[in-house]
């Protein structure tokens, strides 16, 4: 386990070392990354010149949840975000390298890129942070300064579990990157929204299927000390983790399906 | 012209050689309309007519950006850039064809396939869940016609966006910046009509609302007679244009390349 952290760091290290050769190009891609979720965030002002509430939520609470959203999504951007590419190595072939090299293929996947520029969106997410907080008058105690802190990593780990689920699609279908987007991206989207605003049967997909609802919504209404719209029960405010922590199973499974399916490509 | 048209039909079979992925992708686009058609019917809950949109207006709006989210291609486009970068350009130039003309030609033919296959397919499913409004048959030409401008439009931008790749090292923070400012104010994320003024008269001295919003409001019949052939007329003229700053682009790209010596 130690071991295997060395050697990561090791591999991102040279990585991230890489990166930063090219200061100008680095700083145009971060403030790229920066300026997709920012026009992102000036749509939901957009939405709230034209009414004064959303579906019962206020700019700051919508705020609020982007914000947390964004930050939770761009770890695990920054962590596993070139799994879009990875189906180029399914297609190509060399996936095979990984087959041979005395780790595990999710490990060298994972641990083969680190994209630092979307460091931008994270600094997004935090000053939409800055608004929403600044716009609350959110009552501040140990409860909900612990969930707070809890809400990114455990988000994060969700995205993450989502993400590789769809990722291992590629598996069958070869070409279809494209096919992950609708889990991670839209996932993205979906949470810097509150839940109550779809329909009955498309909420119960987005939100818990893929379990979207838990990075963002049921957490904040603690937080936010608001009550649940949809009068759903309480406990599902702190289940976070335990959805976490299910969803991660389901898509270390999955990958070890995957992997047992590839038949190399031949070429 | 011959010659164009063996392009196109290179430019749709490539893209029509991954039915898989293709179905992926309109997966993913019937989705995100699901998303974004409930957000505006949320906003809605307030509102019976923003800036001329009804709620039908709104809701056909969401499934025909998710429509024309690839045949435009908006979400940025390397094509280019990556063949500068590793030099194949070199063997481009060498050939008695800009390298214009041909991006043009094969994005002309990939654009009907990405109509098709990922526009027409969550549109209809949009079509089975909500209520939809249809175009007269003048409106559904016009669509057509606004629908092709639109292309050259994108494509003239994307294609400058690549060119940057002669000059800088790494291209992709030049094309993230031109994604971001093209989606926002093309309508792709919000229709323009929802914004407040002032950003509305920004949007409208830019030349992207040619590539989503005035396609999606030639549908829905909200420009007729002169207005019409004025929103086309200021499509083509975009198109036009840019094309033009495309093209000077590329030369003032070459001289560099020629200076380095290849």
């Amino acid at each position: 386990m130690v071991d295997a952290l060395v050697v990561y760091r090791r591999l991102i290290g040279a990585q991230v070392r890489s990166q930063l050769q090219y200061r100008f190009s680095f700083a145009l891609d971060a403030v790229g990354a920066f300026l997709v979720s920012f026009v992102d965030f000036l749509a939901v002002l957009v939405i709230f010149h034209n009414i004064p509430l959303l579906a019962g939520w206020s700019v700051h609470e919508v705020a609020f949840l982007y914000a947390m959203s964004s930050i939770s999504f761009a770890l695990t951007d920054l962590a596993i975000g070139h799994l879009d590419l990875f189906p180029q190595r399914i297609r190509d072939g060399t996936f095979d390298l990984l087959l041979v090299r005395p780790r595990g293929t999710l490990y060298q996947v994972i641990a083969s890129d680190l994209a630092l520029r979307r460091v931008g969106k994270v600094v997004q997410g935090v000053i939409v942070f800055g608004y929403a907080v600044e716009g609350l008058s959110i009552d501040w105690n140990v409860g909900r300064v612990a969930m707070l802190a809890a809400m990114s990593p455990v988000g994060s780990v969700i995205y993450g579990a989502a993400w590789l689920t769809g990722a291992c699609l590629a598996f069958w279908t070869t070409e279809g990157g494209e096919f992950t987007n609708a889990f991670t991206y839209v996932g993205n989207f979906l949470t810097q929204y509150p839940i109550n605003i779809y329909s009955a049967w498309a909420r119960r997909f987005l939100a818990y299927a893929i379990p979207m609802a838990f990075v963002c919504y049921f957490p904040a209404l603690y937080v936010l000390d608001k009550p649940d719209p949809l009068g759903l029960p309480s406990f599902l405010r702190f289940s976070a983790p335990l959805v976490a922590g299910a969803a991660s199973l389901v898509a270390g499974t999955a990958w070890r399906v995957a992997v047992r399916h590839y038949r190399s490509t031949g070429s | 012209m011959r010659l164009d048209w063996e392009l196109a039909r290179r430019g749709y079979r490539r893209y029509a050689a991954y039915p898989a992925a293709t179905a992926a992708g309109a997966f993913t686009n019937t989705v995100f309309g699901f998303v974004q058609a409930y957000i505006l019917l949320a906003v809605y809950r307030h509102r019976t007519d923003i800036g001329g949109y009804s709620t039908a207006d709104v809701v056909t709006y969401v499934w025909l950006a998710q429509a024309l989210i690839m045949t435009v291609y908006i979400f940025g486009w390397y094509e280019l850039a990556l063949r500068i970068r590793d030099g194949s350009i070199a063997t481009d130039l060498a050939r008695p064809l800009s390298p214009l003309r041909y991006w043009l030609a094969f994005d002309l033919g990939r654009a009907p396939y990405h109509f098709l296959f990922r526009g027409v397919p969550p549109f209809l499913i949009g079509a089975l869940v909500f209520d939809l409004r249809y175009p007269s048959a003048g409106d559904a030409l016009a669509f057509v016609l606004s629908v092709f401008l639109a292309v050259v439009v994108s494509l003239a931008f994307r294609f400058t966006y690549n060119a940057a790749a002669f000059w800088l090292l790494d291209y992709r923070g030049i094309v993230t910046m031109s994604v971001a400012v093209s989606l926002f104010f093309s309508g792709m994320i919000l229709p323009l009509r929802l914004f407040p003024g002032w950003l509305a008269a920004i949007a409208h001295a830019l030349p992207f609302q040619s590539v989503v919003q005035v396609p999606i409001d030639v549908y829905l019949g909200k420009h007729a007679g002169l207005g019409l052939a004025g929103v086309l007329a200021l499509q083509a003229f975009w198109a036009v244009a840019l094309l033009g700053v495309a093209r000077a682009v590329l030369a003032a790209g070459t001289r560099k390349v020629v200076i380095q010596g290849g």
